[in-house]
């Protein structure tokens, strides 16, 4: 076969999704925007960040702040209310976020990927004016989707929603519902009928407090304690017809097209943690001495730093590339849960290897590498367990190849 | 209403640990972070708070610098400056800029641009320097309120609060003046989202000192930079006699 029948060949087979297509650097404004994040950060975040974890307390006055700032709203459009920035700024101002305080980094991603950004993106002008205009300057919305029996499984949730004249009567239990305790506003996925399986599922915007409502108990996490998780239990909860988000029956597809945005926050989340960590680590490393030296002149813990860091700028580079994506395609399942896998199991090693280095001060609270490392943890599992990333990442590529 | 110019300098963050520059000659500023000088920041949020309560009608920020300057202006812009003034200084040029070339710019392009007044930081971090509000002023022939901590504007005059070594000062001026803000004067906001996109949209002219007809001919040499010496250890003395005995001793008392 000459060379140039090979070579078309080649290109006709190569699906276009490899192809390069993004910068590496940060336009002027992003920058401005991270200096900014960082600085608040800084400020207001990393000295009570400890306090947060301890007392498992929700940072008021900062989220006051960040609201203020426009950063519970950075991709709402400004005829909203919100900040009309892309998605990579929602990524680098989350990294910073978190970088301060991973709870607070938690609260400020989910807000913006599971709440204003799914109302944005599929409710009506009427539903915009109650559900997101109120809460793009400082007041929480929720997701609750998952329930006690059925977290990976979504299509098989088992909350039931009965059309009773105008309205919905709501029944079931909601869990894991991130910012549950200090929301104003909730969506809510149901099944109109469980015999359509996945079909049936269907979004409801729901006002908190609302009769037949009840939240849970805060529940005692290992990690990102600053922010609140509760259940949501359902009963007789009656909401109008018109507070449906988007179609009936089309809540599933509408529930994963924003997990993927989802993925791009937590992952940023999971860089902000990774990268705080590090910084503790390094900076330990070079005050730290034993047999007469400081420690960061052992290959054993030069060795740590750059697997350290070579992880954290993969995963990186990853999320920049799906937070551009997002903004571009109607579907990046793919490149989010790449992103959110790397970047999740990125700051899983990160912060482990930061105990490490910090030998028994890693342990105690005294440093934040253990409070890191906690935080960490959770970037695993919500949003998408990394094994069901691991398999929309595998199903996506045979998918490609097949065309 | 009137109009404000505001001067910001690019320094070296003041968070950063400085390190002198092997050949003595300056301190290292490659690869440093730099952030607008902190009581610039106070003067750029004292402008934009008087815009807000409707006393100022435009904001205009200047620095003078390298191409890097640029990036102090748009975080004025970004905090709520409306157009921004780059007058580009750079390499050994830069070196040797001082108060008195930065004053006699400033006053140029206050002229040019008929503001009323002047607001800077009461001193720039790295050097120090507490002379360009006080020098601008005499260029301009205008009155000046420096170290102010409150500033009450009326419609032809500033009633400012000057913290001094003796305490607080309260003034009247003249307007138009030159204001130098000191610390206890306001706390600058962070640059909102939405405030750091519409910067972008916001100008920024570039000109040199010729354009302004100011010289910036070095009127000092650099002859060396050095870290301070390393402090010695201090030394416990058991009572006051044994304190004036090392006193003499030292030559410090007659």
């Amino acid at each position: 076969m000459s060379l140039r029948v090979f070579s078309k060949c080649i290109l006709n087979v190569t699906p276009k999704p490899f192809s390069r297509s993004f910068t590496i650097n940060l336009s002027e404004e992003h920058l401005i925007l991270q200096k900014t994040c960082r600085s608040f950060a800084e400020t207001e975040l990393k000295p009570v960040a400890s306090q947060f974890d301890k007392e498992q307390k929700f940072p008021v006055e900062q989220i006051k702040k960040m609201g203020e700032l426009g950063l519970l709203s950075v991709n709402v459009p400004e005829r909203w209310g919100g900040s009309g920035q892309d998605r990579l700024a929602l990524a680098v101002g989350v990294e910073e976020i978190a970088r301060g305080c991973g709870g607070t980094g938690a609260i400020m991603s989910i807000h913006n990927t599971l709440y204003v950004n799914l109302v944005e993106r599929c409710g009506t002008d009427k539903q915009k004016e109650q559900f997101l205009k109120p809460f793009t300057c400082g007041i929480l919305g929720s997701f609750a989707l998952s329930e006690p029996d059925a977290g990976s499984d979504v299509g098989s949730i088992s909350t039931t929603a009965t059309l009773d004249g105008d309205s919905y009567i709501l029944n079931g239990t909601k869990s894991w519902v991130t910012n549950g305790l200090e929301a104003k506003g909730a969506v809510v996925f149901a099944t109109v009928d469980k015999t359509l399986k996945h079909k049936g599922i269907t979004g409801f915007l729901v006002p908190i407090p609302s009769p037949g409502l009840i939240l849970g108990q805060n529940e005692d996490k290992l990690g990102i304690r600053a922010s609140s998780t509760c259940t949501f239990t359902l009963e007789d909860l009656r909401i109008p017809k018109e507070n449906v988000l988007g179609e009936v029956g089309g809540g599933f597809k509408m529930a994963m097209i924003q997990l993927d945005e989802a993925r791009v926050g937590i992952a940023a989340q999971a860089l902000g943690i990774a990268q705080a960590a590090l910084e503790t680590a390094v900076a330990y490393a070079a005050q730290r001495k034993t047999f007469g030296q400081t420690i960061n002149q052992y290959q054993a813990v030069k060795l740590k730093i750059a697997n350290m860091a070579l992880h954290l700028e993969s995963a990186r580079l990853l999320v920049w590339r799906a937070a551009v994506l997002c903004d571009k395609s109607d579907r990046t399942s793919k490149q989010s849960s790449m992103a959110k896998l790397a970047a999740s199991e990125a700051s899983a090693y990160i912060t482990h290897s930061a105990i490490q280095i910090l030998g028994g001060m890693g342990y105690v609270s005294n440093m934040p590498a253990e409070r890191h490392y906690r935080d960490a943890r959770i970037t695993e599992i919500y949003g998408g367990i990394s094994d069901i990333q691991r398999l929309i990442i595998g199903e996506a590529i045979i998918e490609e190849y097949r065309q | 209403m009137a109009r404000v110019l505001v001067g910001v300098k690019r320094v070296i963050d003041y968070a950063v640990k400085i390190r002198v520059k092997p050949d003595k000659k300056g301190v290292v500023t490659d690869g440093v972070k730099h952030s607008m000088n902190p009581f610039d920041e106070i003067a750029v949020e004292e402008a934009v708070r008087m815009k807000e309560k409707k006393l100022v009608s435009e904001i205009i920020a200047v620095s003078c610098g390298p191409v890097q300057s640029q990036e102090v202006i748009r975080t004025a812009l970004a905090m709520g400056v409306d157009k921004g003034i780059h007058v580009e200084v750079s390499g050994p040029e830069y070196e040797t800029l001082q108060p008195i070339h930065v004053s006699k710019i400033l006053a140029k392009i206050a002229q040019n641009e008929k503001v009323d007044l002047v607001i800077v930081g009461k001193q720039a971090i790295d050097d120090d320097s507490n002379q360009t509000a006080q020098m601008t002023a005499a260029v301009l022939d205008w009155p000046q309120a420096t170290f102010a901590s409150k500033i009450e504007k009326g419609d032809k005059e500033l009633t400012v609060t000057r913290e001094v070594d003796g305490g607080l000062e309260t003034i009247k001026c003249k307007i138009p003046a030159v204001i130098s803000a000191d610390l206890r004067l306001n706390e600058p906001r962070y640059a909102t989202l939405p405030n750091i996109m519409k910067a972008k949209k916001k100008p920024i002219t570039k000109v040199t000192p010729k354009d302004l007809g100011v010289d910036i001919s070095p009127r000092i040499e650099i002859l060396s930079v050095e870290d301070p010496p390393v402090r010695q250890a201090g030394v416990i003395l058991p009572d006051v006699d044994a304190l004036v005995t090392k006193l003499k001793e030292g030559g410090h008392v007659p």
